[in-house]
């Protein structure tokens, strides 16, 4: 029987009431008495020079309270990034600086140049309008490998060139590498594009700034996955704001998906803006100004080479990957292509020599980063696509090629730096055979072939490292934040429990699932726990929510804090019971003392620690309110096996998605219903990856996919329903929960599924096609079949 | 400015728009009507679809002072007057058919006008409908599943196929 509460229940989620009923609170629903809006004047060339911007006519437009250019910026930090790359001879990367408005140049189409702060919306946009700008157009460098030629222009005057590092690794590693290749019975070489995409959450970005000159303190409503990350970030290195005089709202947050991670230049401008106006400032963006200023995400060009012996063992594997950076580096930018990918190659697979090479390039477009699975999709990509082709060349079954090179032992130290603890890949495979129903295919191709369709099957693995990250490890790894979390639990004298939590929900359900595990605990019901997030002012210090992390580590810290408030609710129920600490058990929301039949109610307990007359107060304090800060001893490593049923059409090209499964081991499972919900959405991302999406620049820097008339949104009829199972759970080991984390699952495991369905379609049409590249557009399909 | 005045959700109410302010915008800045989302500015997304005079439409493709003397519904005034969430919202809750909610408005208004031309579609009629709706956190699966069983369908079955 399912549960009805606690750990592994799927109640019905809390959030849901006010979203459904139109009464949530998105930050475009904060409106501040006496406001003023800012609208962005931004760069339509990829590269210029900015001769001058004449104000004076904008300045006196109606409503226009003042414009603001680069030059007011001078003395003000730049945008940070979070994350230092040291390349393979140990030199650091090249940083530019990254102003909040351009200064002296436009870097990409969508580069701010001024800020127009009017009493309205309107009036600012019509004044930006009204703004004389005076740009020399340069030549723009949009592709990678031609960026970082000899002689290319430079995105950045003052840099050696467009090569933000060359990163190796493992470098030590390399002439053992090149070693097995030279040996090697069997060699899959292959060349493949991981498409530039955009997150596109449906919220748009959305920041205001606000300030108090009586007390000093500046405020920003934003819409983003981490408001302390935020504070620290633009209080310490844009704006000299310490952190006690600056507080950060992160309100209901309508999808983030990475690309509200990190730290834009609107959300420093209307703080700025705020104090230097003593007036509440507020940028909301359309659409079209999200596709040129939200970050993008993915964009690699790799060559992946498998090296097999005589029995198809793997034995070794490289990867060359060129990873375009944009014109200026975003937050955690320079860790996807290294840290979040070059550590997953080695997949499920007990390949023992590996090795890595990226090149991070800047071109004039909008900066890329981290979008949901962040460097794992791109390494997944690879790896599982090359397998494909190595099965197809070496005329084995591509499952069976799999099995027979997972890794079966754990923990598994891999090659690239990590030490996986659980995993199951054999029991993953079996269960993505049951549900996908592999022994039905046959007759499946054959109905499609009888309505004149081409049937193909695609199927892969995955592993990811989420639940990020251990401080230490990071650290060394160059990262300039600390990735654990922390909780603060309050409970109240009546009972009830608040946790203050430092991640931060924009979809994935904390307010119903973090309740779960607390009622868990104390045997009490779901509906005594409140979870209060996403302001800097009332909890305590978070690094927030993304790399599958919540769960992991802010549910982890969560629970350390409830196991200190246990603790000393148990003291306190001794002294009452005239017991020993030791003898106290809690079950079901009772204290009692083992042996006998004297208890005490968990809301007794409480009402004592708040009214403390008969309390031992010379051992412990009143109150019972415990903060803890959790830090992850490892990365947890869900991992999964995904099969794709593809029909495509044979006359037009066009892919369609007939079925697709997903059989996935995220550990322990806390709400089933969430966790579904979590890779049904990763999957409709993947497939979108895979065959729809695909941010597109001219040789200009225009971006050419702008708008959603011209990037393909997966909308419902692209979709089908998905088969997803979750009972394959080995725990983590190194977490109270045992969880593992589930957010970026889908999208990790699904493009190589769909990617290799269509090849097998093409294949079985005797078609010599081992690779089409992403987005399998019908054009793209149409022309392999046809070359 | 002029002044517009219409019904929203069975009240009367009015405020200023220039002549170029959006439904949108007006049901949002002016009469605070916050639960109507825009998420795109090229009328695809969905999240601002109301109901004027009956009919489904994206509040971002008419002018406010197109809706003067409309009867206009919004999210804010589907759910009855003690709070209880229609049939089509608490299928949505059921069904775990949102995530962010920031498309469920869109998605919760335009259901309602799917169902009241078509109160039982297919699996597929349903996906064509939603064509102009789209949302980014769910791949569709639990919403077309909550459409389903708003419209009294057994859904029990379909984690099957």
């Amino acid at each position: 029987m399912p549960k009805d509460s606690g750990i592994g229940a799927s109640p019905k989620r809390r959030e849901d009431v006010r979203f459904l009923t139109g009464t949530g609170n998105y930050t475009d629903d904060i409106n501040l008495n006496g406001q003023a809006y800012v609208h962005f004047l931004r760069s339509d060339m990829a590269h210029a020079r900015i001769n001058s911007i004449d104000t004076a006519a904008a300045s006196a437009m109606p409503g226009v309270v003042r414009i603001f250019t680069g030059a007011d910026f001078e003395g003000v930090g730049g945008i940070p990034c979070g994350w230092q790359i040291t390349d393979k001879h140990g030199e650091a990367m090249q940083e530019p600086a990254h102003p909040v408005l351009a200064q002296g140049k436009a870097r990409y189409v969508g580069d701010a140049i001024a800020a127009v702060v009017a009493d309205t919306a309107e009036q600012a946009r019509d004044a930006a309008e009204a703004i004389e700008l005076d740009m020399e157009e340069l030549p723009a460098v949009i592709d990678m490998k031609a960026a970082v030629q000899e002689g290319a222009t430079k995105v950045h005057d003052d840099l050696t060139s467009n090569l933000c590092y060359d990163w190796g690794f493992v470098e030590e590693n390399k002439p053992a590498v090149e070693e097995a290749f030279a040996n090697a019975a069997h060699v899959t070489t292959l060349e493949l594009v991981n498409n530039r995409l955009i997150a596109n959450p449906m919220e748009p970005r959305v920041a205001v700034g606000d300030f108090n000159r009586a007390t000093g303190d500046s405020t920003l409503y934003t819409t983003s996955q981490n408001p302390h990350v935020i504070r620290l970030l633009m209080g310490a290195f844009v704006l000299g704001i310490p952190e006690h005089k600056l507080r950060v709202i992160a309100p209901d947050v309508g999808g983030g998906f990475g690309t509200k991670i990190f730290h834009y230049a609107e959300e420093a401008f209307c703080t700025f803006a705020a104090k230097a106006l003593n007036r509440a400032v507020k940028w909301t963006s359309s659409r079209s100004e999200a596709f040129i200023s939200d970050a993008h995400g993915r964009d690699h060009v790799s060559t992946i080479q498998l090296a097999l012996d005589a029995d198809n063992n793997f034995t070794a594997l490289r990867t060359d990957t060129y990873a375009n950076m944009g014109a200026y580096l975003s937050t955690f930018a320079p860790s996807v292509p290294t840290w979040l990918h070059g550590t997953l190659m080695a997949g499920n697979y007990k390949t023992p020599l590996i090795y890595v090479n990226v090149k991070a390039v800047f071109t004039n477009t909008v900066p890329v980063d981290a979008y949901r699975g962040a460097g794992r999709p791109e390494a997944t990509y690879q790896l599982e696509r090359v397998i494909d082709k190595a099965a197809r060349e070496l005329g084995v079954d591509p499952i069976a090629l799999r099995r027979q090179n997972f890794i079966t032992e754990f923990p598994y130290a891999t090659p690239v730096a990590v030490e996986y603890d659980t995993g199951d890949y054999n029991a993953t495979m079996d269960k993505l055979e049951e549900i996908a129903d592999f022994a039905g295919f046959d007759a499946r191709r054959a109905a499609s072939e009888a309505k004149g369709k081409v049937r193909g099957l695609g199927v892969n693995c995955y592993i990811e490292a989420c639940g990020i990250a251990p401080s230490n490890l990071v650290g060394q790894l160059g990262a300039r934040a600390g990735l654990y979390e922390s909780a603060t639990v309050r409970v109240n004298a009546t009972g009830g429990l608040v946790v203050m939590t430092g991640s931060h929900s924009h979809g994935q359900g904390h307010e119903t699932s973090f309740p779960q595990v607390i009622a868990e605990m104390i045997g009490i019901d779901e509906s005594m726990v409140e979870i209060v997030h996403g302001d800097t002012a009332n909890t305590p210090m978070g690094m927030g929510t993304y790399g599958s992390r919540s769960l992991a580590v802010g549910g982890s810290a969560m629970v350390r804090a409830t196991e200190k408030i246990i603790t000393k609710a148990k003291k306190i129920a001794a002294h009452i019971l005239e017991a020993s600490d030791a003898d106290i058990e809690l079950k079901d929301g009772q204290f009692s003392v083992a042996g006998t039949d004297k208890s005490l109610a968990w809301g007794d307990v409480t009402l004592a620690a708040y009214v403390p007359h008969n309390y031992p107060l010379e051992d412990i304090e009143p109150g019972l309110e415990e903060t803890a800060f959790y830090d992850p001893a490892n990365f947890t490593y869900p991992s999964g096996a995904y099969a794709c049923e593809v029909e495509l059409d044979p006359e037009t090209g066009k892919v369609s998605i007939e079925r697709f499964a997903a059989a996935d081991d995220f550990g322990n499972v806390v709400n089933p219903m969430i966790v579904e919900g979590q890779v049904h959405g990763g999957i409709g991302q993947g497939i979108g990856q895979a065959l729809l999406e695909g941010a597109v620049y001219n040789e200009d820097g225009q971006l050419l996919s702008a708008s959603y008339m011209d990037y393909a949104m997966p909308r419902a009829d692209d979709l089908p329903f998905y088969q997803v199972d979750h009972s394959c759970q080995t725990p983590c080991t190194h977490n109270p929960l045992g969880v593992k984390g589930c957010g970026e699952a889908g999208a990790i495991g699904s493009p190589p599924a769909v990617v290799n369905a269509v090849v097998d379609a093409l294949q079985s049409m005797g078609k010599d096609v081992t690779h089409v590249d992403m987005p399998l557009s019908p054009a793209r399909v149409w022309s392999a079949m046809n070359e | 400015m002029t002044k517009v005045s219409m019904t929203v959700n069975g009240k009367a109410a009015s405020g200023e728009a220039e002549g170029r302010t959006l439904l949108s915008s007006f049901l949002r800045e002016e009469l605070g009507f916050t639960g109507t989302h825009v998420g795109c500015d090229t009328s695809q997304c969905g999240a601002c679809v109301v109901h004027v005079n009956g009919v489904a439409v994206k509040s971002c493709t008419m002018l406010a002072v197109e809706a003067e003397g409309a009867e206009v519904a919004t999210i804010e005034g589907q759910a009855a007057p003690d709070g209880t969430l229609n049939t089509i919202q608490q299928a949505f809750q059921d069904h775990h058919g949102l995530q962010c909610g920031f498309c469920t408005p869109g998605m919760v208004m335009s259901t309602a006008a799917l169902l009241k031309e078509n109160p039982k579609p297919s699996e597929q009629e349903i996906r064509e409908y939603l064509e102009g709706n789209i949302c980014r956190c769910t791949g569709y699966h639990n919403i077309v599943k909550a459409i389903m069983a708003a419209s009294g369908q057994d859904v029990s079955a379909l984690a099957a196929e």
